[in-house]
């Protein structure tokens, strides 16, 4: 089937135009509730986006809460784009968590960078751990990995909580809460007089890494071959399992050291609280992000901006801060949407193949091997890639 | 022999949201949509359908608002994934987020987070007297004795004892098949979802109007991802996915029960009630390239 | 069967008209139509009969004209085969039938008057039904849920009233099934039954099977046949297309032969073998392209032996598959699709594991060789689906590095200059009419294909597998593609050629062999081959030479 995607390209829907429209109907949308709130949905807008830019406090907050989903943000994205979709970047982060805690409190004398680094590397390793069994599910038995990333996240939290109930519950005030990590396990505060830590710091660095792999290696570009055409990757040489597995791995990897940065950079201790659903975030940053690093960014700093506008707008407006959550929600079902409603106008040349006088059907072999695509240009995926076959190695 | 009678009890009691959430959720994985939005949907379900008994003063009411938010919940997934062919795990997590979110929201705005509000839930039951020892087990809600002795032979007949129980299953096996027969398969898929979401809204509301007669933050906590957990484990079959429910909630009740036992309190029950995660898992790696999962589990249809 | 057919004298007619017909055809099939006999009832033996007809349909894809004017009728009782070559145009004209694509000329008339069938529920109306290779069965159900699908009235489901009207069905329609069998339990041969029955049970009145042979074992094969027999003796006409000869000659009262579009003629189904296989093929239209012949005395580069592989269904697809490629010689592999081509490009190319058999390169063993092994022994491979071959949303410039990324990287990354400056060389080299940026999915079909051979050609490859390289190309870029298979042969190479396009065949291969059903069943040299001959081959009426 050819397809004609020189549609793709016309300006109306490119992906710039597309997010703007997506954020004016989101807001569009949103005006509902917060009408019902009491409140002008202008001046609401205002409250939300805006203001939380123009103080310093709050601008360096906006960073803080956008550390976890940069984090997040570039582990979904990279699994994504491999074609590997990682449900469990919320569980791989409490992992993470788990470890960072773990080092953190046993870390001792030893100096700062040397204590950090264990950490770091700690809270890597536990989240490449607990995406290992999915991934190799995967790519030995070709399980749908959606299901079983999904299901390890209630287990990482049963186990945070078993820890905090247990062999980690603070014996001094009897809270659910670990045992504090030693001081120089912290990660260094980068800013005065605010929360903005060193996490920050490496979020960005991570990502600028993972741009720079997968535009500019060829690893990379392997990585992109195998999302976007399983099929002509292995054609063309590229052994499409081991990619997926080291990608899946890399995910849960970032995502534990997004764990690692909210122990060591805001809580310096294991708390059952420590993730508001940063891990599922992280699915709306990558999407938001067309699942190119740039664009994971900025959302995730969007999405940053968006919790501390949501809170501060609860205490301004009297709106109540879930309103944040509604808007992140709203936001990316109108994004796929929008997306769903581009790929459906691409035109298509269908010429019948030899043999074929059914009904044609665009069926995606999404419980197989998913092309994640790029740019989710083509995300829902409608091209028939994965092939039905017998014998393959 | 009470502790047993007791456990029995507390296990069809606890089950009961899990029942109308993994029968939810079957119809429409069996018509070939993963639909992820039930965590959502379940806490919406048990919010409004709340907020409306409360605002009301009647039961019956709040039920009316559950079950018509599980609809829209459901129209709206329908509306993504079959109309649309957005990609379903995005679709369903996001329908997830806004609606938790949206419940939250409203509960905010309605309560201002003063004190708790409460409302009579649904009484339990009164057992028969002649059941002597044995009547606390009857002792239900009217919503669990509908969802076992109502929802459960109704919706496994549905299943496999009517014409649209057929095109259903055609629909999630091969759809290409089920349109070749004249079958819409849009039209199927949306009906399983609307049903499945308005069954995943009662279930929500199993816990608010029912269990605790009020509302609180966390409300749901992940039952939603259990009963995805439970279809699987029951193969996507009616029956075994309620058998799931009840085992899950056997072991969930036992371990609250033991919890408070001299000498048990520091066992790690999270270890216990990770297990139907746990299991499922397992399940799938033994058995996975076997696991019959519906033909079409995942794919947008769309004719050429 | 293949007695003489009173509605003979009316078929010749209908020959006649097929004006785009090319002069030898249609003359031989006058010829022969005469020579067969018919009994009187020289007009059109009364159009009462005529089931379905279609007049004048003409359908173009841009500028491929897939029918050409092509005029078809089914009688009541009467199996009617179309016959042809892939590509020839059955398959459109069987779509225009069922709605599935709409014609841009013609019409078609049932029982006479026109109707317009717009959709498959239309042709399904007007009583027309269709069983292909690709079953429309839902597998984990049984045979009678599958029947009931969307014909089962009211809500609740009567399984058992359905089941005897199944029942009835089969018996009626003299079709052994067994109502309460699973239908993915069932052997291929049984599912057809299912889908005739389905087919059958809507009333249909005149039954298309598309190439139903193609999936079942000889027994099968005449448990189908007496089925038919049954089935038109109580009236009902069928259409059976096939490029079988052997089949069609056993079958069909009458074969309509299709050649590029055009109907050919209109003869009964007892015309000689040779005939048909003239009609189907044709005469080679230009010249021997190639020049110079390779040594005869030269080793073989490329030797495959023995070789099995399973193909869909886990139907075995190519039995004892043994032949060699010599340097410097192309070996064309003729055959229509569906003959195991398919599997053995699959095999080569390392994207199919074989189940037994050897393939060695200069002496390396090589079968179930990963792409990448067989790349580094010096096999280039051009299969026939480019869109699957090249990574559509990568550039130009990346998909024609794809198969050596570390030959273009440096330590700190891809070297894009590189990539670029060597994008640029093979896209002048190769006569690609795009940029190396572009993204391959906005290129066309031929230059899609030039990206891929320039991938595969400027690793100057001893071996080359390519199917249908000019499938689908315009002139200029069909020329070209054959004019780089030419001058790789020069540079000594081995190509294997698989095409579906005899003509192709012929002008480039120095040795052809002919697959059909997965064996091969001749050999011979390209110069003064016999088209005949090889239309006999391929539709599985010849010995192996």
């Amino acid at each position: 089937m050819a397809i004609d995607a020189r549609a793709a390209g016309r300006s109306l829907w490119s992906m710039p135009a597309l997010v703007i429209i997506a954020v004016a109907l989101t807001l569009a949308l949103t005006a509902g509730p917060i009408l019902l709130a009491g409140a002008n949905p202008l001046e609401a807008y205002g409250e939300y986006l805006v203001v939380p830019l123009t103080s310093r406090y709050t601008l360096l907050e906006v960073l803080v809460a956008s550390t976890p989903l940069l984090f997040t943000g570039a582990a979904v994205g990279i699994a994504f784009r491999a074609g590997y979709w990682n449900i469990g970047a919320e569980g791989q982060l409490l992992l993470g968590a788990i470890a960072a805690a773990g080092i953190g409190q046993a870390t001792g004398d030893l100096p700062s960078p040397v204590a950090l680094t264990l950490m770091v590397a700690g809270g890597a390793a536990a989240g490449a751990a607990w995406a290992v069994v999915p991934a190799l599910l995967r790519v030995r038995f070709r399980i749908d990995e959606v299901v079983t990333t999904l299901l390890l996240n209630p287990v990482a939290l049963l186990l945070v909580n078993g820890l905090l109930q247990g062999p980690w519950r603070d014996p001094i005030s009897g809270f659910p809460e670990s045992p504090r990590i030693v001081t120089t396990a912290e990660l260094p505060q980068l800013v005065e007089r605010s929360r903005l830590h060193g996490g920050f710091v490496l979020a960005l660095l991570i990502i600028i890494a993972a741009w720079y792999v997968l535009a500019r290696t060829p690893a990379g570009l392997r990585l992109r071959a195998a999302g976007l055409s399983p099929h002509a990757a292995r054609f063309a040489g590229i052994d499409v399992p081991r990619t997926l597995l080291r990608a899946a791995l890399v995910s849960g990897a970032i995502a534990g050291i997004a764990g690692m940065s909210e122990v060591a950079g805001i809580q310096y201790r294991l708390t059952s609280g420590l993730s508001a659903g940063y891990g599922y975030t992280g699915i709306v940053v990558a999407t938001l992000g067309a699942l190119s690093m740039p664009g994971i960014a900025l959302a995730a700093l969007f999405l940053g901006d968006l919790t501390v506008g949501a809170s501060s707008a609860g205490r301004a407006l009297a709106i109540p801060s879930q309103l944040g959550a509604v808007v992140q929600g709203t936001l990316l079902l109108v994004t796929i949407g929008l997306l769903a409603v581009r790929r459906n106008r691409l035109s298509r040349a269908v010429e019948p193949a030899a043999g074929e006088v059914v009904v044609a059907v665009e069926q995606v072999p999404g419980a197989e091997l998913p092309p994640a695509a790029t740019a989710i240009d083509e995300a829902g995926e409608l091209e028939v890639d994965g092939r039905p076959e017998a014998n393959e190695r | 022999m009470t502790f047993l009678v007791d456990l029995l009890a507390a296990t069809l009691r606890n089950a009961t949201p899990l029942v109308y959430g993994t029968v939810g959720e079957t119809y429409a994985e069996r018509s070939g949509v993963l639909n992820l939005g039930i965590e959502g949907t379940m806490y919406a379900g048990a919010f409004f359908g709340f907020a409306a008994a409360w605002a009301s003063g009647s039961l019956l009411v709040g039920l009316a608002a559950a079950l018509a938010v599980g609809i829209l919940a459901g129209a709206l997934m329908g509306l993504l994934t079959v109309t649309l062919g957005a990609n379903q795990h995005v679709s369903g997590l996001g329908l997830t987020i806004g609606l938790v979110g949206l419940s939250e929201f409203v509960n905010r705005l309605l309560f201002r987070g003063g004190e708790l509000q409460r409302i009579e839930p649904f009484p339990l039951v009164e057992p028969p007297a002649f059941l002597g020892p044995l009547g606390p087990i009857f002792s239900q809600y009217a919503l669990t004795y509908l969802a076992f002795l109502v929802l459960v032979p109704l919706a496994w007949w549905i299943l496999r004892g009517t014409s649209f129980g057929l095109e259903l299953r055609a629909v999630g096996e091969n759809p290409e098949a089920a349109d070749a027969a004249g079958i819409s398969v849009a039209r199927t898929r949306y009906l399983a979802l609307v049903f499945g979401g308005a069954l995943m809204g009662v279930g929500g509301a199993v816990f608010t109007l029912a269990s605790l007669g009020s509302f609180t933050l966390d409300i749901i906590a992940g039952r939603g991802w259990v009963c995805i957990a439970l279809v699987i484990f029951g193969r996507w079959r009616i029956g075994r996915g309620v058998i799931g429910a009840l085992l899950f909630s056997a072991v969930y009740s036992l371990q609250l029960r033991l919890r408070i036992l001299p000498g048990w309190g520091d066992v790690p029950f999270e270890l216990l009630l990770a297990l139907p995660y746990l299991v499922v898992i397992l399940a799938l790696a033994i058995s996975g390239r076997n696991v019959a999962y519906p033909g079409a589990y995942l794919k947008p249809y769309r004719r050429t | 069967m293949n007695q003489a057919n009173p509605g003979l004298a009316g078929s010749t007619g209908a020959a006649g008209s097929a004006g785009a017909a090319s002069p030898a055809g249609s003359a031989g099939a006058a010829g022969s139509a005469g020579t067969a006999g018919s009994t009187g009832a020289a007009s059109p033996a009364g159009t009462a009969d005529i089931a379905v007809e279609l007049r004048g349909i003409t359908k173009r894809f841009g500028r491929l004209v897939a029918n050409d004017h092509v005029d078809f009728d089914v009688r009541r009782g009467e199996v009617h085969a179309l016959l042809g070559e892939n590509g020839a145009g059955k398959t459109t004209l069987m779509r225009v039938l069922y709605g599935l694509t709409p014609p841009d000329e013609g019409e078609i008339r049932i029982d006479g008057r026109p109707v317009a069938i717009h959709a498959p529920k239309d042709a399904i109306a007007a009583g027309i039904g269709i069983v292909t290779q690709h079953f429309s069965l839902v597998r984990p159900m049984t045979v009678v849920e599958n029947l009931t699908l969307g014909r089962a009235g009211g809500f609740r489901l009567d399984l058992e009233r359905a089941r005897r009207r199944a029942v009835d069905a089969a018996e009626r329609f003299g079709i052994r099934v067994n109502p309460a069998a699973v239908v993915g339990e069932l052997s291929i041969g049984e599912q057809q039954r299912v889908e005739i029955l389905k087919a059958l049970a809507r009333d249909c009145r005149v039954l298309i099977l598309d190439e139903p042979t193609a999936v079942l074992v000889p027994q099968e094969v005449d448990a189908l046949f007496a089925t038919l027999r049954r089935l038109v003796a109580n009236g009902l006409a069928v259409v059976f297309i096939s490029h079988k000869l052997g089949e069609v000659r056993a079958i069909s009262d009458r074969v309509s032969v299709l050649r590029r579009g055009a109907m050919i003629g209109t003869v009964p189904g007892s015309t000689d073998e040779r005939e048909l296989a003239r009609m189907m093929v044709g005469r080679p239209t230009f010249g021997v392209a190639r020049s110079g012949t390779p040594d005869p005395a030269a080793e073989p580069v490329l030797r495959v032996s023995g070789l099995r592989a399973t193909g869909r269904h886990g139907l075995p697809a190519l039995h004892d598959v043994t032949f060699e490629v010599r340097r410097g010689e192309i070996l064309g592999v003729a055959g229509v699709s569906g003959n195991g081509q398919t599997e053995l490009v699959e095999v080569l190319s390392g994207m199919r594991q074989p189940v037994a058999g050897s393939v060695t390169v200069d002496g390396r063993e090589l079968a179930g060789a990963t792409p990448t092994a067989l790349m580094a022994a010096g096999v280039g491979r051009i299969p026939e689906d480019r869109h699957a071959s090249l990574v559509p949303d990568l550039s130009v410039a990346h998909n024609l590095v794809l198969e050596r990324l570390d030959d273009f990287a440096t330590r700190t990354g891809l070297d894009e200059r590189r990539i670029r400056d060597h994008a640029q060389a093979l896209i002048e080299r190769f006569d690609i009419r795009a940029r190396p940026d572009d993204r391959v999915a906005t290129l066309s079909g031929g230059n899609i294909q030039k990206v891929l051979l320039a991938r595969v050609l400027s690793r100057e490859p001893k071996v080359i597998v390519v199917a249908q390289p000019t499938r689908g190309l315009d002139i200029g870029a069909t020329e070209y593609v054959r004019g780089e298979l030419l001058a790789r042969r020069a540079a000594g190479a081995a190509v294997l050629l698989v095409s579906e396009d005899l003509d192709e065949l012929l002008a480039l291969a120095d040795r052809l062999i002919v697959l059909y059903e997965g064996r091969v069943v001749g050999e011979m040299p390209a110069a003064g081959a016999d088209p005949e001959r090889l239309g006999i081959l391929m539709s599985g009426r010849g010995q192996a030479a």
